[in-house]
């Protein structure tokens, strides 16, 4: 789960991590009632999920409490065009305005889990400003590592040590590896996936302050911090993955016009790469679980339908400790209820698989019928021809 | 042989009165499996399908004498189950569970390695020896005894290859689902060294997907030391970047773990690497 850059601030504020002092706006004239608060310059920053607002033209810096009003007009209720955010691009809903910073220096700070050793990962970079993609192919011996043993967790001369590799003055380092420590405390406390604050600046009197503030949390981890889960923004997410989340299935929405429904993540991806080598693109990824029910295949069905690109639907159920005729009954019910108008192929393997063969093709209904992986996918290229013609 | 668990696995099975610990347990007994003992806090002394249930692993431990533990235990409570199996004297772990947070595993698997503790998973469908022993989730009427091992980040996808083997009269020596989660126990490189030294195994099928670089490690490892045929395919080839598939391992970040740069990697070691799961058996029969 992902959050606001404000709200991610609010919580390092709560973590003792400095940000420039700023106040949320959803409306031009709170935006320059928000400046003429602050003396000087401010920073009007549009508040999305995706990254990349700068080049887009979502961070501004204006000079005066009416510079920012009319800013402010120009970004909100606006959709903003990153490169992360497709080509419709995300509804502004809300502006942060800050107080400006006179920047000295620009630094990187990030801390996620390195997948290989297994373990959190600290990672500075005097580089700051850039992603840190961007950094490690082009200037990887600028990236400095930290990794964190979870029974001794992160110890002060970790952050320190860390702190010297930034080429900073002593007063500056000490602020820089307090920090790290703060920010390693969140990522801990509030089970994050990701944190970064990029840039990390120095400005000009001396004083360490997160510029930005970017938080993912692990979603299994939830479960454990309520106050977190209220902070997610449903305008952010896509309504059918919303509705699809509710109803325990994993969906995402995809630009092509096969609708897939698979019963676990593998074969589901899988799936989509059948239909891909086949000349044809899928519309989403959905799967209905490993050990999907009558029930969650019903829900899945009609949320595919739900999805005005579909124009043929491709089953793929591998049933195992679920019998293949109870599948197909659900396949069969699901098809009769919501009266599909789109061809629908089916592949089912597993468990008493010739009696779901069987039912459905005693269903009335037309069905493309497919006994293997290879065999479907020809199926689906050419049911998508006849939509065509 | 086999690798991992054979005929002689005497199974502990926490959380066995749950819905899903108590019907797999059913299937398992069915299938053949040894299962000795189930922990519920609470619910000692009482019995399941006439398997034994002990307040603690503590407690099943001196009286059955388990080897290996199956967790399904709810994500919360997953990771103490896994230490108190570790804690207890178990030498292998299958955590089921999905859903746990990544924080826990974290600490979970470096006290596993501090004690040399064998985890498989979480998040795995388990794993067979056919017809000796079913530790997991899978049907195990799919699968034959024979040479291939066949190990997978992913369920369905391992059923979909173990059926093209099974009905190409192709049988398979052990079947492990590694896990989906980004933090998981044994990984593909432990399991060839184990494939490695295993006499039944004559050929082995590695299935891989988007996320994090267990494959390019794999990839490494057969290279350099691993001697028997590998055929691979990786799922995902067609998934965006920056989102999850399903699996919470699942996803491309920041340009690394990506279906093209695994895909090259095990090309490079010599792998087989088919474009279509539906191909997954016929480049088997093309090996042995």
């Amino acid at each position: 789960m992902k959050v606001h850059e404000y709200q991610a601030k609010e919580l390092f504020s709560s973590f003792s991590i400095p940000v420039p002092t700023g106040q949320i706006a959803s409306t031009p004239r709170e935006a320059s009632e928000a400046a003429s608060s602050f003396s000087g310059p401010v920073v009007v920053k549009a508040q999305i999920y995706a990254g990349g607002r700068g080049k887009a033209g979502g961070v501004k810096l204006v000079d005066s409490p009416k510079a920012a009003e009319d800013v402010a007009r120009k970004i909100l209720n606006h959709p903003l065009v990153t490169h992360q955010t497709g080509s419709a691009g995300r509804m502004v809903n809300r502006v942060l305005v800050e107080e400006a910073t006179d920047v000295k220096t620009e630094m990187y700070l990030g801390i996620t889990i390195d997948r290989s050793r297994r373990l959190p990962v600290i990672m500075a970079s005097p580089a700051g400003g850039m992603e840190i993609e961007k950094i490690a192919v082009d200037s990887p011996e600028k990236i400095f590592k930290e990794w964190i043993a979870p029974e001794i967790g992160l110890r002060p001369f970790q952050s320190y040590r860390l702190a010297l590799k930034l080429g900073l003055n002593a007063p500056e380092t000490k602020q820089v590896a307090t920090i790290i420590s703060n920010l390693y405390r969140l990522f801990v406390d509030k089970d994050c996936s990701l944190v970064e604050i990029n840039p990390l600046v120095i400005n000009s009197d001396g004083a360490a302050i997160a510029l930005d503030a970017k938080i993912n949390f692990d979603d299994n981890g939830l479960f454990r911090h309520p106050e977190i889960e209220k902070l997610r923004d449903p305008n952010e997410e896509n309504q059918l993955e919303l509705e699809a989340k509710k109803n325990h299935l994993n969906y995402i929405k995809l630009d092509g016009n096969v609708g897939c429904l698979v019963n676990g993540a593998g074969l589901a991806m899988a799936t989509m790469d059948l239909i891909k080598l086949a000349g044809a693109a899928p519309a989403n990824f959905l799967d209905v679980g490993g050990s999907a029910n009558e029930e969650m295949i019903q829900n899945g069905f009609s949320l595919l339908l739900s999805d005005p690109d579909v124009q043929a639907v491709f089953i793929n159920i591998f049933g195992g400790i679920l019998r293949c005729d109870i599948l197909a009954r659900g396949i069969v019910a699901a098809v009769k209820h919501l009266q599909v108008k789109v061809p629908v192929i089916v592949r089912l393997e597993g468990t008493n698989v010739e009696e779901g063969r069987e039912i459905l093709a005693q269903s009335g209904l037309d069905f493309l019928r497919a006994s293997d992986l290879g065999k479907a996918a020809t199926l689906v290229a050419q049911a998508l021809q006849g939509v065509k013609k | 042989m086999s690798i991992l668990v054979d005929e002689n696995t005497r199974v502990l099975v926490q959380g066995i009165t749950g819905r899903e610990g108590s019907f797999h347990t059913q299937q398992m007994l069915a299938y053949g499996t040894n299962v000795v003992a189930g922990v519920t806090p609470g619910k000692g002394g009482q019995s399941v399908h006439d398997v034994p249930i002990f307040n603690s692993v503590a407690q099943a431990m001196v009286e059955t004498k388990p080897n290996v533990a199956m967790i399904f235990v709810p994500p919360r409570f997953a990771a103490d189950a896994i230490l108190e199996a570790a804690e207890g004297g178990i030498e292998l772990v299958i955590c089921l569970t999905e859903g746990i947070p990544v924080n826990d595993m974290v600490c979970v698997r470096r006290y596993l390695d501090i004690h040399g503790i064998k985890l498989i998973g979480p998040n795995t469908p388990g794993i067979i020896s056919p017809g000796k022993s079913k530790l997991g989730l899978m049907a195990g009427y799919i699968h034959r005894q024979g040479g291939v091992g066949v190990m997978s980040r992913s369920g369905t996808l391992t059923y979909e290859a173990v059926n093209q083997l099974s009905q190409r009269g192709i049988g398979q020596s052990t079947c492990v689902g590694i896990g989906g989660d980004p933090i998981i126990g044994l990984s593909f490189t432990d399991l060839l060294s184990m494939f490695e030294d295993d006499p039944q195994t004559e050929a082995v099928v590695l299935i891989g997907e988007i996320g994090g670089n267990a494959e390019e490690q794999a990839a490494r490892y057969i290279a350099d030391t691993f001697t028997k045929p590998v055929v691979s395919f990786i799922a995902g080839r067609t998934a965006p970047p920056g989102r999850r598939m399903g699996h919470a391992g699942a996803i491309v970040t920041g340009g690394t773990g990506t279906a093209t740069a695994k895909i090259a990697a095990l090309n490079e070691a010599g792998v087989t690497v088919v474009e279509s799961p539906a191909q997954i058996g016929s480049a088997i029969a093309a090996v042995i």
